[in-house]
């Protein structure tokens, strides 16, 4: 106490101070270090380290930000990478002296980022070397297994601020996708052939291997244009026909099965017309057709690097958690958990398993599963479920279940996520397609009947049957829908908007009902209204309670800490600090006593009742009562009118929540009608509710969430949508993740899927204009290969040229600002 | 005519020549990532520890 008496309190300064590491203005209090200003001492500590290994050069990159290490650190966090059949599951490769690993690092942003990683072996010799994947935020590090630990190795990165993410999923299975390649494979094979077949060709074009003379190098051609076929038709040509064959198999027809017959019966006929000479074939023309249709696929299918779509309750869990033996801490993998373990949970750790609490009280928060917004407190004995997060102090606890039978995971186990999306109802292109097919399919017999029977002229019967399933084949409906849908997916990129795939917009074409969940979708997570009610505060005071609050994990308090961001805290002045868990705070100030926390924690005469839907917070110094401070839950500001505006559209609007209804009679005149209003919800109760709408209303449900407890509801809606304020941080499962700020814009986004399945329909009817045109030659028989070389590139071209330009249009239109 | 035979072979034995490189260069990874390689080449690679700016 005599010490606290000598200093004098400082004043508060209002001069603003970055930090010379991450360039965020100091909120705290500022740590002096090398003649810079640091925000907090993980900085200053990042900053030294570099400095130490000459690494500075880091902060001359432009736009260079650093990050702050995780507080939540602590050491032995990574211990469990040693363990041998995890570090087995993570090492891409190890001859036992170099290993390397691929670690996925969420938090790496930009050039610096890039440049510092790629340093890593300056800061410890026995990495060898590093490399970046920016877009998939991944670094690959080759290592001295025998010099090196992989858990020291995570530790490196994570005291330099990019805490590397490892999840269950990365450790019960490596799914590195090679298909990237292989389809790059398949489409330069595919051009390569169809290059050198055209240039081949050519001489058959104009006629000029008439001559006898020329006869034999008219062979010649035709036989290595059978060669250069052999490889587009067995290899490139080869995921048409098994998803064809599939799809027979599973006895339905897919947009691949009249693709695939029609490429078998071109080859044949080419074929045919080779070994007998009676002509050229058209191999030109089917290396042509994959060769666009594999391009067209490929643009389809090239999703965002970086953003996972297929998380479940894997990718949030500990890969480990500390498990107490013998009054020894060890790091035990979950998957070992059996009932009975005594497992240790720290701050902001979550609970893999349902437990039993040992210790005295926790205070854990649900958000995660419930959507509750504030932490509950639990006592001795009392059961707690999987997915809670601890807040405070670190606590004791039994496990009942093993993880995989927890109360949590069994949601996972329900029939909706066994079932594929994708296959329950077919794309726009497919549904066309059917009657397209058969339309195709019976003019081709006709064509061949008339020919083989009236004028009994078998030859050219069959040559007019397979030329006209080669005009009318059906890939400039294929290039048609995957040219518009991969346009799509990059103009929804650009606005940050993130669809899955091809089918997740077409899907959202056809929404008519929109479900909303509260916590952190509608309400922005760890943020709050704050109001101070009482007398104002001086700037003083301000800072006693921000350096107060501050000590505090409490989420009421770090809110607290946020709102007073302009106040610039002072540790030194702070003594005895005290918390008492589902109370308050409290400390000295000097000499003055400053109390946080509830009414009762500060002894207030007046509870006022809850009336206002908010929690507070009171304040006494020395005794005396303050005010308190009011949070309340803040409402994305745009909420309001995108609900209008979707309700103007037709669109059905629910609000579906797990919190208690504390903010109905707020949010009746949003949604309209107190029955659309659904609150303290839990997660299989969405999914049902999602499940009555589509079944007995026969409504395509757009289902927007953002934690594990909507999980269910967003798997059985017909599209998903994750909101996250960070794409690269965890969503659930999903079929689109669209950032909070543009949630504002999704009616915008439906329309523009609405136009996309215009613009699939227009451009369908252009290239029914092409094969009503190659179909009149194929029928009288005349179509001759230079025709059909020439009009299959022109009508794909033109298609693609339509398709993107139209698409980009459309774009423009909807998504103006 | 026969200049033609051999004119052909060689041509296509260039063309093999490029599809082969084509496909060296994604088996190596060089089309893995298109974004940062464009940084990289940008990153001095050994950047003086000594002037910290101000």
């Amino acid at each position: 106490m005599k010490a606290d008496l000598n200093i004098t309190i400082e004043n508060p300064v209002h001069k603003k101070h970055t930090c010379f590491h991450c360039g965020e203005t100091c909120k705290d209090e500022v740590v002096l270090f090398d003649a810079h200003e640091f925000c907090c001492d993980g900085c200053s500590v990042v900053y030294d380290l570099l400095k130490e290994n000459d690494l500075c050069g880091y902060y001359n990159i432009g736009g260079a930000q650093g990050i702050s290490p995780d507080a939540a650190y602590f050491s032995g966090k990574y211990d469990y990478l040693d363990l041998p059949e995890i570090t087995e599951k993570l090492l891409e490769f190890t001859d036992g002296k170099l290993s390397r690993v691929n670690l996925l690092v969420p938090k790496m942003h930009c050039s610096s980022c890039i440049w510092l990683l790629e340093q890593l072996h300056r800061l410890n010799p026995a990495i060898r070397s590093t490399v970046v994947n920016f877009p998939e935020k991944k670094v690959r590090i080759t290592y001295d297994a025998r010099q090196i630990k992989l858990s020291q190795l995570a530790e490196l990165i994570t005291r330099i601020g990019y805490e590397p993410y490892i999840s269950l999923n990365d450790v019960e299975g490596k799914q590195i996708k090679k298909w990237n390649r292989t389809r790059l494979y398949k489409i330069g094979i595919s051009g390569f052939a169809f290059g050198n077949i055209m240039m081949l060709s050519f001489p058959e074009y104009f006629h000029l291997s008439e001559s006898i003379s020329d006869q034999s190098l008219g062979n010649l051609f035709s036989i290595l244009n059978l060669a250069l076929s052999l490889p587009v038709f067995f290899y490139c040509a080869s995921d048409f026909f098994k998803s064809a064959w599939s799809a027979l198999k599973g006895k339905y027809l897919n947009i691949d099965a009249p693709i695939a017959l029609a490429l078998l019966c071109v080859f044949l006929t080419s074929l045919y017309q080779i070994i007998t000479q009676t002509g050229p074939g058209y191999f030109d023309s089917l290396a042509g057709a994959v060769f666009f249709m594999l391009i067209g696929r490929y643009f389809q299918d090239k999703t965002y690097a970086g953003i996972s779509f297929d998380r479940d309750y894997k990718s949030y869990f500990p890969v480990a958690v500390t498990v107490l033996k013998d009054s020894a801490e060890t790091r035990v993998p979950i998957t070992d958990l059996r009932s009975g373990d005594h497992m240790l949970v720290r701050n902001q750790e979550l609970i893999p398993a349902d437990a039993v609490l040992l210790s005295p009280r926790a205070l854990i928060d649900y958000s995660f599963v419930s959507g509750e917004a504030e932490p509950i407190e639990r006592k001795a004995g009392d059961t707690i479920y999987a997915g809670g997060k601890q807040t405070g102090l670190s606590v004791e606890l039994k496990i009942l279940r093993e993880v995989s039978q927890s109360y949590l995971t069994q949601l996972w186990n329900s029939d909706t996520f066994t079932r594929d999306k994708e296959n329950q109802n077919q794309t726009l292109a497919a549904r066309i397609n059917k009657y397209f097919s058969v339309i195709v399919l019976g003019i081709a017999v006709l064509t061949f009947l008339v020919w083989a029977l009236i004028f009994k002229n078998p030859e050219v019967a069959f040559n007019a049957f397979t030329t006209s399933l080669l005009v009318a084949c059906p890939c400039a409906l294929l290039l048609s829908s995957t040219f518009t849908n991969g346009n799509l997916l990059s103009l929804f990129g650009k606005n940050r908007f993130y669809p899955k795939n091809a089918h997740a917009i077409e899907r959202l074409s056809r929404i008519n009902t929109v479900v909303f969940d509260k916590t952190g979708t509608i309400t922005q997570v760890n943020d709050a209204e704050v109001e101070f009610v009482g007398k104002t505060l001086t700037e003083e005071e301000l800072v006693m309670i921000k350096t107060l609050a501050i000590q505090s994990s409490h989420p009421l308090s770090r809110m607290l800490v946020k709102e007073l961001s302009d106040t610039t805290a002072s540790r030194r002045t702070l003594s005895h600090f005290e918390e008492i868990e589902g109370a308050g705070i409290k400390a000295f100030w000097g000499k003055t006593e400053v109390k946080l926390g509830s009414a009762k924690w500060v002894g207030s005469a007046s509870p006022i009742e809850r009336m206002d839907n908010a929690s507070h917070v009171y304040i006494s110094v020395d005794s005396k009562i303050r005010g308190y401070f009011m949070l309340k839950s803040k409402y994305r500001p745009e909420l309001e009118k995108t609900v209008k505006i979707l309700q103007d559209e037709g669109f059905e609007t629910y609000l579906l929540s797990g919190d208690k209804p504390t903010d109905k009679t707020l949010l009746t005149p949003v949604f309209g009608n107190e029955s659309h209003l659904l609150f303290e919800q839990k997660p299989e109760q969405k999914l049902h509710f999602i499940q009555t709408l589509q079944q007995t209303q026969e409504k395509n449900v757009l289902m927007i969430g953002d934690g594990l407890n909507d999980a269910g509801a967003l798997r059985q809606s017909n599209v998903g949508l994750a909101v996250s304020d960070d794409i690269n941080n965890f969503s659930p499962a999903c079929d689109a993740i669209v950032e909070g700020n543009q949630l504002i814009r999704l009616p915008a986004f439906i329309n523009l899927a609405k136009s996309g399945q215009k613009i699939i329909k227009l451009s369908f009817a252009i290239s029914l204009l092409y094969n009503v045109f190659g179909l009149t030659f194929a029928i009288s028989g005349k179509l001759s290969p230079v025709i059909a070389a020439i009009l299959m590139p022109v009508s794909s071209i033109t298609i693609v040229l339509f398709t993107t330009i139209t698409s980009n249009l459309a774009a423009r239109k909807w998504l103006k600002n | 005519m026969s200049a033609l035979y051999l004119l052909i072979i060689a041509s296509l034995l260039v063309a093999i020549g490029f599809l082969g490189a084509f496909i060296w260069s994604v088996r190596r990874g060089h089309f893995d990532d298109d974004y940062t390689p464009s940084v990289r080449i940008l990153l001095d690679e050994n950047e003086s520890g000594s002037s910290v700016p101000k």
